[in-house]
């Protein structure tokens, strides 16, 4: 009888374990949609920016990274963007630019 | 401690309600879908952030945003209203791609009362609201009284358009009526006050109208401080476009306002000789919005206390301050500090509505001004949680480079219109 009872419940939890992260996740921001939140306030929604500002919607990851990277050094002339991406880890670099190479 | 008991409460139904599914029992899953009702009182930068954020992040939620007018007029770039640059309607924003594109039922009338027991918002139409979670998002009001004659009947003679509106348009008909040669005065609060820049983006933008139309008149700025927001900055900006015209008085030179006298427009300082004006924007000290301090939610000060992590009060729990309203220093009482802290309120809110723990907030602060039109200057920051609060990052951030040349003033001057268009697109478009 136990062992009828445990059995299907362990299953299950092994179902869950393999269900998509996003799946798990439905609900709550994930990290890197939460750094990314932040750009909005200029950029515009997902990076879809109707004005002077630099549009950034569609760009690929490897861009968004490699162009924070480059404001954060200061390779990359700026007039705000530097001193924003100084508040970024490589590590939170990686996880914006993820976020904005999976939006449209 | 109640959160992570509900939260694992929350968890521990989910897996029983998945389990349960399977083996044929017809649960709904609990975890991971946040449901319920969540009203927001305010539709300004903070509030909608937040009803428009928490609509993207869980569909699931029944969102009511409560918002007292149809239209929302912005206090930045009211200046620039202010100035003859652009006219009201460029920082008028209406409420239809809330409802229509994001779902968010909204409700224009006024939040009169807050029941945090029965979790209920009383409405002075009349009606009755139930949440789950409220964010409370009403910005600033005025300290009627604290300066000695001002009260509501002295802000139609001396406008603080502080509140975008009709306090601006009475401010702006004020300029356009005074003589040349007239004495303008700004009279700026103490610290913390809505918008810190703000008071000297405001004479800046006067002194370019002037400048044009009554190029002999003068701005005297009375200053409750000591020292003010890209000070630097400013000054150097006034010596280059409007030489001579500002002028600006420190507390220590007799600057803090004591009381007004509406009937011969003027003005007396704590000490010093009383001053004469033609127009006379008070700006006076200023607390949470009205509901907030109707149900109690700032405690003992003017301004609401929360956890900065998820902006729930620390007075009432189930209810989320956020915006002016809420202490969130260093963060400024900024539009844009209210729109990055809408949307940390938003993860925290969908993240305990679907038992699950929120990301590591991340909050950012970006203030343009504008000195004249092709003339732009800014300050940034991006904040985390620290051990004792909110606290900003070592080395990020800071103003504009005092040493900038036209270029870069120009170019800040450009990207303040963008930023503009921007965060009101992210907000209400």
């Amino acid at each position: 009888m136990q062992s009828s009872t445990i059995l299907p419940l362990v299953a299950v939890s092994i179902m869950i374990a393999f269900l998509p992260a996003s799946t798990v996740q439905a609900g709550a921001m994930d990290p890197g949609e939460m750094l990314s939140a932040s750009c909005a306030g200029c950029h515009g929604t997902d990076g879809h920016s109707p004005g002077a500002i630099p549009d950034i919607s569609g760009k690929s990851a490897d861009f968004i990274r490699i162009s924070l990277q480059d404001f954060r050094s200061g390779e990359r002339e700026s007039t705000v963007m530097g001193r924003q991406a100084k508040g970024y880890s490589d590590e939170e670099i990686r996880l914006i630019a993820e976020y904005f190479g999976q939006q449209k | 401690m109640r959160n992570l008991t509900r939260r694992n409460f929350v968890r521990m139904l989910g897996t029983v309600g998945a389990a349960s599914s399977v083996l044929g029992w017809p649960l709904v899953s609990l975890a991971g879908k946040a449901t319920g009702r969540v009203v927001i009182v305010g539709g300004g930068f903070g509030g909608a952030s937040c009803a428009k954020y928490l609509s993207r992040l869980a569909p699931g939620l029944e969102i009511t945003l409560v918002e007292r007018d149809s239209k929302f007029i912005t206090c930045p770039f009211s200046n620039a209203v202010l100035g003859g640059l652009y006219d009201i309607d460029f920082i008028t924003h209406g409420y239809d791609a809330l409802q229509k594109a994001h779902g968010v039922k909204v409700v224009h009338d006024s939040a009169t009362a807050i029941d945090p027991g029965a979790k209920t918002i009383s409405l002075a139409g009349g009606s009755t609201l139930p949440y789950d979670r409220l964010v409370v998002s009403p910005g600033i009001d005025i300290q009627w009284g604290a300066i000695d004659g001002y009260d509501q009947a002295a802000s139609k003679v001396m406008p603080h358009a502080w509140k975008a509106g009709s306090q601006t348009l009475l401010l702006r008909k004020q300029l356009e009526d005074m003589p040349d040669g007239g004495v303008v005065i700004i009279a700026a609060p103490r610290n913390p006050f809505r918008c810190p820049p703000g008071p000297y983006e405001r004479a800046s933008l006067i002194a370019h109208y002037l400048k044009q139309a009554k190029p002999r008149s003068k701005i005297l700025i009375y200053d409750a401080k000591d020292k003010f927001s890209k000070q630097p900055l400013f000054e150097q900006g006034w010596q280059a476009l409007y030489p001579g015209m500002i002028e600006w008085i420190s507390e220590s030179e007799g600057g803090a306002i004591e009381s007004v006298d509406i009937a011969n427009m003027t003005v007396h300082p704590t000490f010093g000789d009383p001053q004469k004006a033609d127009v006379v924007n008070l700006i006076p000290p200023q607390k949470a919005g009205a509901i907030a301090h109707a149900a109690g939610l700032n405690g003992d000060g003017a301004w609401c206390p929360v956890n900065q992590r998820t902006f729930e009060s620390t007075v009432h729990p189930g209810i989320h301050v956020i915006g002016d309203a809420a202490v969130a220093n260093p963060m400024p009482k900024s539009g844009f500090a209210a729109s990055s802290q809408g949307k940390v309120c938003a993860a925290a809110i969908a993240a305990d509505l679907s038992g699950q723990d929120m990301p590591e907030p991340s909050y950012v602060n970006t203030c343009y001004s504008l000195v004249g039109p092709d003339y732009g200057i800014s300050v940034a920051m991006v904040y985390r949680m620290g051990e004792s609060g909110i606290a900003a990052v070592q080395g990020a951030g800071g103003v504009s480079p005092k040493d900038a040349d036209h270029a870069f003033r120009k170019a800040e001057a450009r990207y303040s219109v963008g930023w503009y268009q921007s965060i009101t697109s992210d907000i209400w478009a």
